[in-house]
């Protein structure tokens, strides 16, 4: 039993045992104690970051350095091969699509015929496009007045100055010929404008196309006659407030329409006779609140780009 | 009718190619607002008026004039800091 | 199979006006350009939108003279779709503007590998403003 192991002494195992019973402490003097909240010393930290430092510096030091250009060509050569295999993949389906201007191809199903053939009765609108996104579709419409005008707050926002930038040397302002060109052109833009929006649920067109050339006729305007006068009937504060009552109307006569049919309640809009301006229900008003939010939201878009705020 | 669906598809990929290769940003709008009008044209003939009508008041009207007061402001932003550079020499 | 391709020219075009637009967001380095890209990507789908609704020999989708019957017009859904496509596309590449405005006034260049390389320039000298500073605090 004594007759102990000459290579036990000093061995892993005898400090193992030591360790256990507590007499031994592997980790004295080899490690450094230090105080908490102590600033670390050596080469850890910073001489990483010089590293790091070394290295990003080699990269883009030189415009030519090799690996930007190596990634660059491979960039290149990747990307054009995508596009052909892209272009590969859209014609071949394009060759099983059905032939062009097939009245039995799979797109023009029932719906697309109950729309056509119901249309006129129950929405009174000679133009089937106006009584589809106004009547049967309005609430993504709705949604779509809502994107225009979040488009035009963030772009105001992102494009805001402090000071609004003085008329500068590019403006044409007091040009010979801006402006009586405008001062003809401009009631006749918008007046074709709002016979557009009117119009809507009879002939092409409608909100969105009749508030767009509003809204560039005001921009012409503008063009012409500098901010000072546009200012007078188209101030930030009168744009926000109708651009909100417009959306406020549009949800609740829509909201009317909808819980009314639900219902089965008997509502007070009714198709009327098509063909007529004050016809097809709801449509004519909300097509108007439309062309208010495009018209405003176009007109914003320009302001914001060109001063900075109104 | 069909020459004239391939020469006005014709135009606009042409349009859509010298987009690219045009030099001056300037001129490239003003190809991008050709294309707007020539789709305009192509869905007249796809018997679409509604966007028709829509697409030549927003696309080549109002897309582009933004795109011009863009190009318009970034050159008075570049004239602003050259003379503030000027300034400062 | 090939012979769709001589009578779906929209389909076809809308196909290469796509690939266009996608060479002009990928390779193009000028973001006005790329924003024209987009907005070209955004008209072919609209087109092949659009001539997927024509339906030959039949009418823009207006009753004309009261008559409902379906064989008389074309398919109205794809131009209800497309129509307010159109306008909030225009708000989307407004949008970009703006931010290409913003970008061009904190860089001075409308060139995305030049700020790309300005911005990774910044971020290397506030590293290393950083790994200087605690030098000098040391010492």
């Amino acid at each position: 039993m004594s007759k102990r192991n000459p290579d036990y002494e000093n061995s892993f195992w005898q400090k193992f045992a030591m360790w256990c019973s507590g007499d031994y402490d592997p980790a004295k003097g080899k490690f450094e104690m230090k105080k908490p909240g102590q600033k670390s010393k050596g080469p850890n930290i910073i001489g990483k970051l010089m590293h790091i430092l070394a290295q990003e510096e080699s990269i883009y030091a030189s415009e030519r350095d090799k690996n930007l250009r190596t990634f660059n060509r491979f960039y290149i050569i990747v990307s054009v091969a995508l596009g052909f295999l892209l272009t590969i993949l859209l014609l071949v389906t394009v060759s099983q699509l059905p032939r062009f201007g097939d009245a039995n191809a799979p797109e023009n199903n029932e719906v697309a015929r109950r729309y056509i053939e119901k249309g006129l009765e129950e929405t009174g609108a000679v133009n089937i496009v106006a009584g589809m996104i106004l009547d049967y579709r309005a609430f993504d419409t709705f949604g779509e007045s809502c994107v225009l005008f979040v488009a035009s707050c963030c772009v105001l926002m992102l494009l805001k100055e402090k000071k609004p930038e003085p008329e500068k040397r590019y403006d044409p302002v007091n040009s010979a010929i801006l402006q009586p060109a405008a001062r003809i052109l401009v009631p006749i833009i918008i007046i074709f404008g709002i016979y557009v929006i009117l119009n809507g649920h009879i002939s092409p067109g409608g909100g969105f196309s009749g508030g767009a050339i509003i809204g560039t006729g005001f921009i012409l305007y503008q063009t012409a006659f500098g901010f000072e006068k546009t200012g007078k009937f188209l101030s930030e504060k009168f744009i926000k407030v109708i651009t909100v009552l417009a959306l406020s109307f549009y949800c609740f006569a829509k909201s009317y329409s909808f819980y009314t049919g639900a219902n089965h309640l008997h509502s007070v809009i009714t198709p009327g006779t098509p063909g007529a301006i004050l016809s097809a229900g709801l449509i004519v008003y909300l097509n108007i609140c439309v062309g208010i939010v495009v018209a405003c939201t176009m007109y914003s878009f320009y302001a914001a780009f060109r001063r900075g705020s109104f | 009718m069909e020459t004239l669906r391939i020469l006005l598809l014709l135009f606009l990929i042409i349009c859509a190619v010298s987009v690219s290769f045009s030099k001056k940003l300037l001129v490239s709008v003003v190809i991008y607002m050709a294309f707007s009008l020539v789709m305009a044209i192509i869905w007249l003939i796809l018997e679409s008026p509604d966007l028709a009508i829509t697409e030549g008041a927003v696309g080549a009207g109002v897309t582009s004039i933004l795109l011009f007061v863009t190009l318009k402001k970034i050159r008075s932003i570049r004239t602003e800091y050259s003379e503030k550079e000027q300034e400062e020499e | 199979m090939v012979s769709t391709f001589f009578t779906n020219y929209e389909e076809v075009a809308s196909c290469i006006l796509f690939v266009i637009g996608m060479m002009n967001l990928l390779l193009q380095p000028n973001l006005i350009k790329k924003i024209i890209g987009l907005d070209i990507m955004d008209c072919s789908v609209y087109l092949f939108l659009a001539a997927k609704g024509y339906i030959e020999g039949r009418h823009a989708p207006i009753y004309v003279d009261g008559v409902t019957d379906a064989v008389n017009y074309i398919n109205p859904v794809p131009s209800g779709l497309v129509l307010t496509g159109i306008v909030v596309s225009v708000s989307v590449s407004a949008l970009m503007m703006a931010l290409t405005i913003n970008l061009y006034r904190e860089y001075s260049t409308l060139n995305l590998d030049e700020i790309m390389m300005k911005l990774r320039q910044e971020e290397t000298e506030k590293l290393g403003r950083l790994t200087y500073g605690a030098v000098e605090d040391e010492e």
